[in-house]
């Protein structure tokens, strides 16, 4: 059957079960829209700028596992496009972003609404194509999702000249498709399992530590089992939140740099470390050599070999599918006479509990006079029953989120961790209402962060999106300020923010319902009348204290035990 | 620390961007990079490539790992493994002219290099070797002499049979 590129394109992301593509048209890729609107299978919603495609097609693919994909023409279509992917490469999220190009036979001639689109993305993709014929079309566009989906997920682009996407070309949708240069490793090493087994049951103060890599391969419900079997202390990364249930008792909250005091000590302290799909980073393990110091032994499984031992150095690496991985622990586990060493763990937890004494999340509760940040999360957590989507933007409401929400689920928690972009909060939040119609879907963002991707208000109203906007506005850009007081004499450079408008009639220009909360008697009463709004979208704008930092806090570079506390700290 | 020289051997998909992808990878992650020299194999779909870096274990270990990741590269050898070979190609333009003539034909020679082109008063030298034995042989010239080089950057493969193919 011999059908345009364009049609091709369409008929290929059916084929893969594509029922969303976030996009915005243009010139290069007014083929592609002709042929979208021409079918019936996908739907596209349109959002306000490009950004905000990657970043819906990334919310999406963060709540239901599946990839997502944006379209965004050739030139600045690509640019704005820049930021969302780099966003969803830093955490490997699984998504084909489709891109118009000028015809083939114009690249390279500085054409109009031309870049060089595959070298300007070619650092934030798992990988890119550009198709110059036509018949390598529906290969290219499986081996896309094939690359973004396998192995350590990640963004592919595919980048379409205008041409290509008029040219016919016979239509033949390949079932699979094998890369001679691409075979993600999935078994874990036997040996190395056993060694690793053998090494959590001879462990006197053991940790478990798990990250994105546990929710992006789907081993929360495993990783939960092996966890409960062994009684281990177990704490979750930033992007790892969910991964195991954060209102159980063998959770010790996140760590690493606004991390809680005993989950910090606990991964300071432990003599073994099982570390699952997370990668040591430098907003957990601020200074490898601090950390070096006390020894401990290292159990570390993820999907991605150059994760291994890449900042710190590992003694038992496991690379392997996480979930094949941990399943064949609990194998192994199950058919051991040896138990874990029950009168040290006893030991270990009894020194734990004596951290968690310190209530380090504790905070100003009975203030009545000001809204604390911090209780219109546990507010949030309260009125949703714990059982919401809450994506976030970035700073120190994206670690008040992270703090004070308790995910008991993995999916729930969805924000910028790796590249930390502002503008995350709201249209990843429309990506995955797209994916759950049903569910409760609240965006945690700051007066500064919802500003950098205010414009999809507008989706939200074509869409009748019920999200609702949970704004901690404290007039400051706050993590800044708060680094700032820290680190630079308290001298606030450009971190106030001046002239802000009025969001509650800003969300009533688009169509929403806006609020404004002042006064912490009314946080819970609001929230609930909003969360009843099922069918609107909802701006929440809280005045909070505009004092509150996030603590506890392990300033940059300083190692786990260097934990500041709170304001006395300083 | 000790920051050693390590030649890699990779085979590639001899596609558009490939190069870059590497080249890319380096700049990206601060890797060291002394040389880097490629061309299709006897399959002209696979491309053979060899990077001259340097760093610690751990930093050449990151290097193999992430050169493994990019999606078009096949196949990643640190050729520092086992034994191996490694030669450059030189060519090198030296006024040559009285007295001097002799005596670079004469270094020549020595290094088994080979004149490939000559006017009254220059030659031009092709010669092959590992890095050393081409500094050398600059070194004997004298720099006086030299008016152009030209260096390929190292080529490299194991011996006997210690073969690399996919």
């Amino acid at each position: 059957m011999q059908l345009s590129g364009a049609e091709i394109t369409l008929r290929c992301l059916a084929e893969e079960g594509v029922d969303y593509i976030f996009g915005y048209p243009g010139g290069a890729v007014l083929y592609i829209y002709d042929a979208i609107f021409n079918q019936d299978k996908v739907k596209h919603i349109l959002v306000r700028h490009e950004q905000a495609a990657v970043h819906a097609a990334d919310g999406y693919a963060r709540a239901c596992g599946r990839p997502g994909v944006a379209l965004v023409t050739s030139g600045p279509g690509v640019t704005n496009a820049v930021t969302g992917i780099a966003t969803a490469y830093l955490d490997s999220i699984p998504m084909v972003i489709i891109s118009g190009q000028v015809p083939t036979r114009a690249i390279g001639l500085d054409a109009f609404q031309e870049v060089d689109t595959v070298g300007i993305t070619r650092p934030c993709v798992k990988h890119n194509f550009l198709v110059k014929d036509v018949a390598e079309l529906a290969t290219t566009i499986k081996k896309a999702f094939y690359v973004a989906t396998t192995g350590r997920p990640g963004p592919v682009l595919v980048d379409i000249p205008k041409d290509v996407s008029q040219q016919m070309a016979e239509y033949d949708y390949p079932t699979s498709v094998t890369m001679r240069s691409y075979n993600p490793v999935t078994k874990g090493h036997a040996g190395q399992i056993k060694k690793a087994v053998q090494m959590l049951l001879e462990a006197k103060r053991p940790m478990i530590y798990a990250g994105g890599g546990v929710v992006l391969g789907d081993a929360a419900p495993n990783l939960t089992k092996l966890v409960r079997h062994l009684g281990f202390p177990c704490t979750n990364t930033l992007m790892g939140l969910g991964a195991y249930p954060a209102s159980d008792k063998q959770f010790v909250g996140m760590l690493g740099m606004h991390g809680t005091y005993e989950a910090n000590l606990a991964m300071q302290g432990c003599d073994v470390l099982l570390a699952v799909g997370a990668r040591f980073d430098d907003r957990v393990i601020g200074n490898p050599e601090h950390f070096f110091q006390a020894g401990r032994r290292i159990i570390h499984i993820d999907i991605d070999p150059s994760s291994i031992s890449k900042r710190v150095k590992v003694d038992v690496p496991i690379v392997g599918n996480i979930n094949d991985v941990v399943e064949e622990m609990l194998r192994l586990l199950a058919a051991s006479e040896h138990k874990p060493d029950a009168a040290a763990l006893a030991d270990w937890w009894a020194q734990i509990d004596t951290w968690r004494g310190r209530d380090c999340l504790g905070y100003d509760r009975s203030n009545t006079e000001i809204i604390k940040p911090q209780s219109v999360i546990e507010t949030l957590w309260k009125v949703t029953g714990g059982d919401a989507f809450v994506t976030s933007d970035v700073g120190q409401h994206q670690m008040w989120a992270a703090q004070y929400y308790r995910f008991d689920e993995p999916r729930r928690w969805i924000n910028s961790g790796g590249l930390g972009t502002m503008g995350f909060g709201l249209p990843s939040a429309m990506g995955v209402q797209f994916a759950h119609p049903d569910a409760t879907v609240a965006c945690v963002t700051g007066e500064a962060s919802i500003q950098m991707c205010i414009q999809e208000l507008s989706t939200c109203k074509q869409y009748s999106l019920p999200i609702k906007i949970v704004n901690l506005n404290n007039r400051y850009l706050g993590m800044v300020r708060q680094w700032q007081e820290l680190q630079h004499g308290n001298r606030q450079s450009e971190s106030y923010m001046e002239a802000l408008p009025d969001f509650v009639k800003l969300a009533e220009s688009y169509g929403h319902v806006g609020f404004r909360i002042d006064r912490p008697q009314d946080v819970e009463a609001v929230m609930r009348e909003a969360f009843a709004l099922k069918n609107r979208t909802v701006f929440l704008d809280f005045q909070t204290d505009q004092t509150e930092n996030v603590f506890p806090m392990v300033p940059g570079g300083k190692g786990l035990t260097e934990m500041l506390l709170g304001s006395e700290d300083l | 620390m000790n920051s050693n020289r390590h030649i890699l051997s990779l085979l590639l998909e001899n596609e558009a961007g490939a190069l870059s992808r590497v080249a890319g990878l380096f700049s990206a992650r601060a890797y060291n990079i002394e040389s880097l020299t490629v061309a299709p194999t006897e399959d002209p779909t696979m491309s053979r490539m060899t990077i001259v870096t340097s760093g610690s274990e751990d930093v050449i270990e990151q290097i193999t790992k992430q050169l493994n990741k990019l999606i078009e590269v096949v196949k990643v050898f640190d050729l520092n493994e086992g034994r191996h070979i490694e030669r450059e190609l030189m060519l090198v333009k030296v006024r040559a002219e009285g007295k001097d003539r002799e005596e670079i034909k004469r270094t020549a020679d020595i290094f088994r290099g080979r004149v490939i082109d000559v006017t009254d008063r220059i030659y031009t030298i092709e010669l092959t070797g590992t890095r050393d034995k081409l500094d050398a042989f600059l070194e004997a010239i004298g720099h006086t002499q030299i008016l152009e080089t030209v260096r390929t950057g190292a080529s490299g493969i194991g011996r006997g049979e210690w073969i690399l193919r996919v």
